[in-house]
């Protein structure tokens, strides 16, 4: 069965989630990554979004936002954003997803300034809930476009922490806890050196070099020594996903 | 005996929120935006606004580019199906706009210190980031107790919440339910509040459920009827989310010249809730419509 690339990339980031995982759910391409978790391999997992949302049931129909009405419809809890950011602060989230316009090697974000606050040259919307999140979240997963002017070497502004300068970073600032550990993007998957904190390449989408991938990242990138393949979609999780996207357009080419 | 409050929306704007004003709205994030309250503000030609909110699903975009506001306090502003919006990114990209960087926590925690009445509420979120540049509301501090280092939100008092809800009677008393993202604090924070409406209902079906009331009506200030007043965002138990509206506008915002030709047809053109709705058609409205009721079980609150 062929599938798209969005269709890889949501199903690795559902892959990241254990079952019974108290998972941040954020907006676009993770709300699908949540649901194909529920579906398949994680059913206990149970699904927290900043509007004011717990829901451990997949929604009744498709949703292209957490803000559907499917998605409120017999949810677990239905209460203040404070509530679900409560729930994150004390740390009892295990994992959270979020996007990002550009990236460093220790995983710091920006989704705020392109061009830095002083010369902005692009505005982006912001956090959102994206700072908390990898802020606060026992791990957080990054999903990204791999392109050459978004993995810089620094950021231009750091929207949401990441390993800031490396090691030891996030406890000098006093964040209590967490930091990305996994980044999927349209070409492959990394994680971080427990060392350094720095990326480092770990698997190739199909049909991807290593050399394309360094290629299109702003700084020498390393590269695990036994560097795999991304797995491909199984039939199932491609069926389940285009459940939930039936219109395809999160998922469509 | 507590007096009406009811009011034409035209009215409730002119009166509670001056030029100059901070404004608290799109609190529930995605849902229950008060979109004719917003394009109310256009049609008034308010200047000088500050916008507060945590998440802004295109209401924030459409003030801002008919030239209303002059600071935006907020942790996202745009379209949340199809990214950035056009009036922000200009505003900002030009200089006009001033910008106050949250978090959606910073925010509820800004609002929170409000409600509470204390000069900041602390958290252990964006610390390391570059927030702080962008948002002198921010500060880091010790904990005087466990000497963590913590971030320090500055309280927010909004001149004015506006929230657009399912149902409320004439004394400024109603029910949302759904999500509720930062409505409560937010209207124990502000100094004004605004309703609007889905329905105006008889006060015995607010005060016979006064677990549902987002806050006491006695600090409300003006409620006005406005079904239909959340359009293209949903209304729990009245209509889903437009998304096709949300597309739309993305085209529909993406220069200057198209956003004034979207503001003329939704926003100029329109001068009452019967207006909207007749633009909207019945068969969209159909659409939008549910299908699946799900009514919850009542419950005793007798003696």
């Amino acid at each position: 069965m062929s599938y798209t690339l969005p269709e890889l990339m949501v199903t690795a980031a559902a892959r990241e989630v254990a079952d019974g995982e108290v998972v941040f759910v954020g907006m676009r391409l993770p709300l699908l990554g949540f649901l194909l978790a529920k579906s398949t391999h994680a059913p206990e997992a149970v699904g927290i979004y900043e509007l004011g949302i717990v829901r451990d049931t997949l929604a009744p129909e498709p949703i292209l936002t957490m803000g559907d009405l499917p998605n409120l419809y017999r949810a677990r809890w239905l209460a203040d954003t404070a509530d679900m950011m409560g729930l994150l602060q004390q740390g009892q989230v295990d994992v959270s997803f979020i996007g990002g316009a550009q990236i460093d090697r220790f995983g710091n974000l920006n989704t705020s300034y392109i061009g830095g606050a002083e010369n902005v040259t692009t505005r982006l919307p912001g956090s959102g809930g994206a700072c908390d999140l990898a802020s606060l979240a026992q791990r957080h997963i990054i999903i990204m476009n791999h392109q050459k002017r978004r993995f810089v070497p620094q950021v231009d502004y750091i929207t949401s922490p990441g390993y800031g300068t490396g090691t030891g970073w996030r406890r000098k600032v006093g964040l209590p806890r967490g930091g990305p550990t996994t980044v999927i993007t349209t070409m492959g998957v990394l994680q971080f050196d427990p060392q350094s904190r720095e990326m480092i390449l770990v698997s190739v989408h199909p049909g991807i070099s290593q050399e394309t991938v360094q290629d299109n990242t702003g700084w020498p990138l390393q590269i695990a020594e036994e560097l795999t393949q991304t797995p491909k979609p199984t039939e199932n999780e491609l069926a389940m996903l285009r459940r939930f996207d039936p219109q395809r357009y999160w998922t469509g080419p | 005996m507590p007096v009406s409050r009811l009011l034409p929306l035209s009215e409730a704007i002119d009166r509670f929120v001056p030029d100059g004003s901070s404004i608290a709205l799109g609190l529930a994030q995605e849902t229950l935006i008060p979109f004719a309250a917003g394009h109310e503000l256009i049609r008034q030609k308010k200047r000088r606004l500050t916008l507060i909110g945590p998440i802004s699903d295109i209401l924030f975009d459409q003030i801002i580019g008919a030239g209303c506001v002059h600071k935006i306090r907020a942790a996202w502003v745009g379209n949340v199906i199809t990214g950035s919006c056009y009036n922000f990114r200009r505003a900002v990209e030009s200089g006009s706009l001033e910008m106050e960087d949250h978090s959606n926590l910073t925010l509820a925690m800004a609002l929170r210190a409000g409600a509470m009445g204390v000069p900041f509420m602390p958290a252990r979120t964006a610390l390391g980031s570059d927030l702080f540049k962008t948002n002198t509301n921010l500060k880091t501090m010790t904990c005087p107790f466990s000497s963590d280092q913590l971030t320090a939100v500055a309280a927010l008092r909004p001149d004015v919440a506006i929230v657009h809800l399912q149902r409320a009677d004439i004394y400024g008393n109603a029910h949302a339910w759904g999500n509720l993202g930062l409505i409560r604090d937010a209207c124990l924070a502000s100094r004004h509040i605004i309703i609007t409406a889905e329905e105006i209902v008889e006060p015995d079906v607010i005060s016979r459920d006064p677990n549902r009331v987002i806050t006491p009506g006695y600090r409300v200030n003006a409620v006005a009827h406005a079904p239909w007043g959340g359009h293209p965002s949903p209304v729990p138990g009245f209509y889903n989310r437009d998304h096709q509206g949300f597309i739309d506008y993305r085209t529909e915002s993406k220069t200057q010249e198209t956003f004034l030709d979207w503001r003329k047809r939704w926003v100029d053109s329109v001068h009452s809730w019967q207006d909207y709705t007749k633009l909207l058609g019945k068969k969209r409205m159909a659409q939008l419509a549910l299908t699946h009721h799900d009514f919850s079980e009542s419950v005793d609150y007798g003696y």
